[in-house]
């Protein structure tokens, strides 16, 4: 694993000297996604990004507790698992950002009195892990054939200590870097949905890493799109 | 989510069908499922497949102090967790009882029979010494959890390495996977749990039960045995009574099976790490079937950023320039000081509004009552029908009903009598003219 990261992290450093610090050395990592491979829930998806993996469930529209009915639209509740231990306040605070996310896309006023509940496992973390949870929940919601205005995704940017903009950071990458932007956008009109972030950063960066997601987002919506025209093809 | 019940025509079916000798899915009696292993990048992270039945498995590592009565051992620590992901009736962070007879079981049979050498995970007597830890997550359940688990547990933890450690004196020098090479863990041998299902007080068995076939059956054997046919942990459950030979002849499966299934994990294991010594691609990502179309694949893809710094320059161009006002802290008092000037106070406005509300409302509560009491007023009446019909429950039914009612009603009463109109709140009015009622 270390071996794929470090040459990883060298390419991108060669491509990086040879086009200027924010020239086209930016790549997402080799994506992978792969529907329906849980029979239980309504909807399933394994989304990876590079060495990054994560499980995706979404079970709805369903039976919803009475405590938790609402009386207009569907409950959306979203479960993020750590791998290892028990969910704690990093995964609380990430459930939370996923769930605003989902319920500005759900079409939950269509399924009143309901649940719609995402769950959601780490099985590897090397890095973007939230936007790979984004990714992997809105496949999964695709999957399940929930109602959406639009389709989402997660991107996430990493700024060196010297300006220089990543997409898509390895954990080693995120770990060095000088701020880390997380940003979900939608589909339809690219529009920012979410957004997180750590550590410093002026307002022109956060305009750049935002135009830079919204330049991702575009090949990751194609690689949705992809994806779904080969699923649902005849051959 | 409530667990679907299994209908009595159902389970008629199931049961009449093993009494045939026949399986939903076509195996015969003594048959496992498919199994399929794979392994993440990490060491000690594997998945395993049995049939539907998946389960995550993640070991991991810490240095502790030990237990004050073994000084000299390590300690294992195992945690499957049921998520709600493998069935929609597996509630988060409950410990049913079926979580904690599989916990309890695991332990059993992987603590208990000693398969991993404790002592070897001792690095200063009494003081440090290694804690493993097993994580098991059920990703998806369709019956025969306990086999699953116990693959991934013994599979985990032989995929396992942990950072070599040496001792020189008092000091103690833990080495990263760059400096040293990690050690493996040192295991003695691998016990495997085989399940049995018994059906009609123990007539009919079957090896490896499927969900369906759980939901039906009278009670379960399980029997936990290394490839060396020794057996580590037997517990049946259900309440059935087993005669002696039926034992024997389920541990004599068992064997089979054991050796059957070690020889799986001997040939993953191997070729796992065949293609990480020649530097080979592995991981999950390998383990995707290509060919499936629920499946794709994309491979890196660079991105052109170099309009990136344009794009943010129009952007905060376009944008208003924030407030140069640099506020200036005053010191009214000791311990009472103030930054800036402050906006205009909204709030007392807002007060006031709300005091008119409530004097202008209590106008309305008599007019809308005088209202009805001279025969209402026919599209209003109509329309307030449903709420006057309904005492209790008030709020639910001011949410339900059409929006333009409340502005009908506020414009009547308007015209009726030259009240100043205060922006009052719908609910409000309502609420008070419930009250009037």
């Amino acid at each position: 694993m270390e071996g794929v990261m470090q040459t990883e992290t060298k390419i991108r450093a060669e491509s990086g000297i040879e086009s200027g610090p924010r020239g086209p050395g930016c790549s997402l990592r080799n994506f992978a996604c792969e529907q329906n491979l849980l029979s239980r829930p309504d909807g399933s998806a394994s989304f990876l990004q590079g060495d990054t993996s994560v499980l995706a469930g979404v079970y709805g529209p369903a039976e919803v507790k009475v405590s938790k009915e609402i009386f207009n639209k569907a409950t959306l509740e979203v479960n993020l698992r750590p791998k290892i231990g028990l969910p704690g306040v990093a995964e609380k605070s990430r459930e939370r950002l996923i769930r605003n996310t989902c319920e500005a896309v759900v079409l939950g006023a269509l399924h009143p009195r309901t649940s719609i509940t995402v769950v959601l496992q780490v099985v590897s973390d090397a890095g973007s892990l939230l936007a790979c949870c984004l990714n992997a929940a809105c496949m999964a919601l695709v999957d399940a054939g929930v109602p959406m205005r639009a389709l989402f995704c997660g991107v996430t940017c990493a700024l060196d200590s010297d300006g220089t903009l990543l997409l898509d950071p390895t954990a080693k990458q995120e770990k060095e870097a000088r701020a880390v932007l997380t940003f979900a956008l939608d589909s339809v009109e690219r529009k920012l949905l979410m957004s997180t972030t750590k550590g410093l950063y002026s307002d022109a960066e956060l305009q750049q890493c935002l135009a830079a997601a919204q330049a991702a987002s575009q090949h990751v919506f194609r690689f949705y799109r992809e994806s779904l025209q080969r699923r649902y093809s005849k051959s | 989510m409530k667990e679907t019940p299994l209908s009595n025509c159902e389970r008629r079916f199931l049961l009449r069908a093993i009494e045939e000798k026949k399986r939903l899915d076509g195996r015969q009696t003594y048959d496992y499922r498919n199994i399929k292993i794979s392994f993440g990048t990490d060491y000690g992270c594997c998945t395993v497949e049995l049939g539907k039945t998946r389960v995550l498995g993640q070991v991991s590592c810490e240095l502790v102090s030990p237990k004050l009565n073994r000084a000299t051992e390590g300690i294992l620590f195992f945690n499957l967790e049921l998520s709600q992901m493998a069935a929609p009736a597996f509630e988060p962070g409950r410990q049913s009882d079926l979580l904690v007879k599989l916990n309890r079981l695991l332990e059993r049979c992987l603590r208990n029979s000693k398969c991993i050498d404790t002592e070897s995970l001792c690095v200063v007597a009494g003081e440090k010494v290694w804690q493993i830890r097993v994580d098991l997550h059920l990703l998806n359940h369709d019956g025969n959890i306990i086999d699953a688990a116990s693959i991934a547990a013994i599979v985990a933890l032989c995929h396992f390495r942990r950072p070599d450690v040496s001792v020189q004196g008092d000091e103690v020098t833990l080495y990263t996977l760059e400096e040293r090479d990690p050690v493996p863990l040192s295991i003695h041998h691998m016990p495997i749990c085989v399940s049995f299902a018994f059906f009609q007080q123990g007539t009919y068995l079957l090896v490896d039960p499927n969900e369906r076939e759980e939901r039906v059956m009278d009670g379960l054997l399980v029997i936990a045995m290394n490839k060396h046919r020794e057996i580590c942990t037997i517990q049946s459950s259900g309440g059935i009574m087993l005669l002696k030979d039926q034992v024997l002849r389920c541990s004599k499966i068992a064997g089979v099976k054991v050796a059957e299934i070690t020889e799986l994990i001997q040939k993953a294991l191997a070729n796992d790490q065949k293609v990480r010594k020649e530097g080979g691609k592995f991981g999950f990502a390998e383990s995707i079937a290509n060919q499936r179309i629920t499946a794709f694949r994309m491979e890196k893809a660079p991105i052109d950023t170099s309009d990136v710094e344009e794009k943010a320059e129009e952007i905060i161009s376009e944008a208003e320039p924030p407030s140069e006002v640099v506020s200036k802290p005053v010191l009214w008092t000791p311990g009472t000081a103030q930054i800036g000037e402050g906006i205009e106070n909204s709030w007392g406005d807002l007060e006031d509004s709300e005091k008119e509300d409530e004097g202008g409302s209590d106008e309305a509560i008599i007019l809308d009552s005088i209202k009805m009491d001279t025969g209402e007023v026919s599209n209003i009446g109509s329309q307030d029908a449903p709420i006057v019909l309904s005492d209790s429950e008030e709020e639910e039914m001011i949410i339900l009903e059409p929006d333009k009612n409340p502005k009908k009603i506020r414009t009547q009463t308007i015209s009726a009598t030259q009240v100043k109109a205060p922006s009052k709140k719908p609910v409000k009015k309502r609420k008070k003219k419930r009250a009037a009622n």
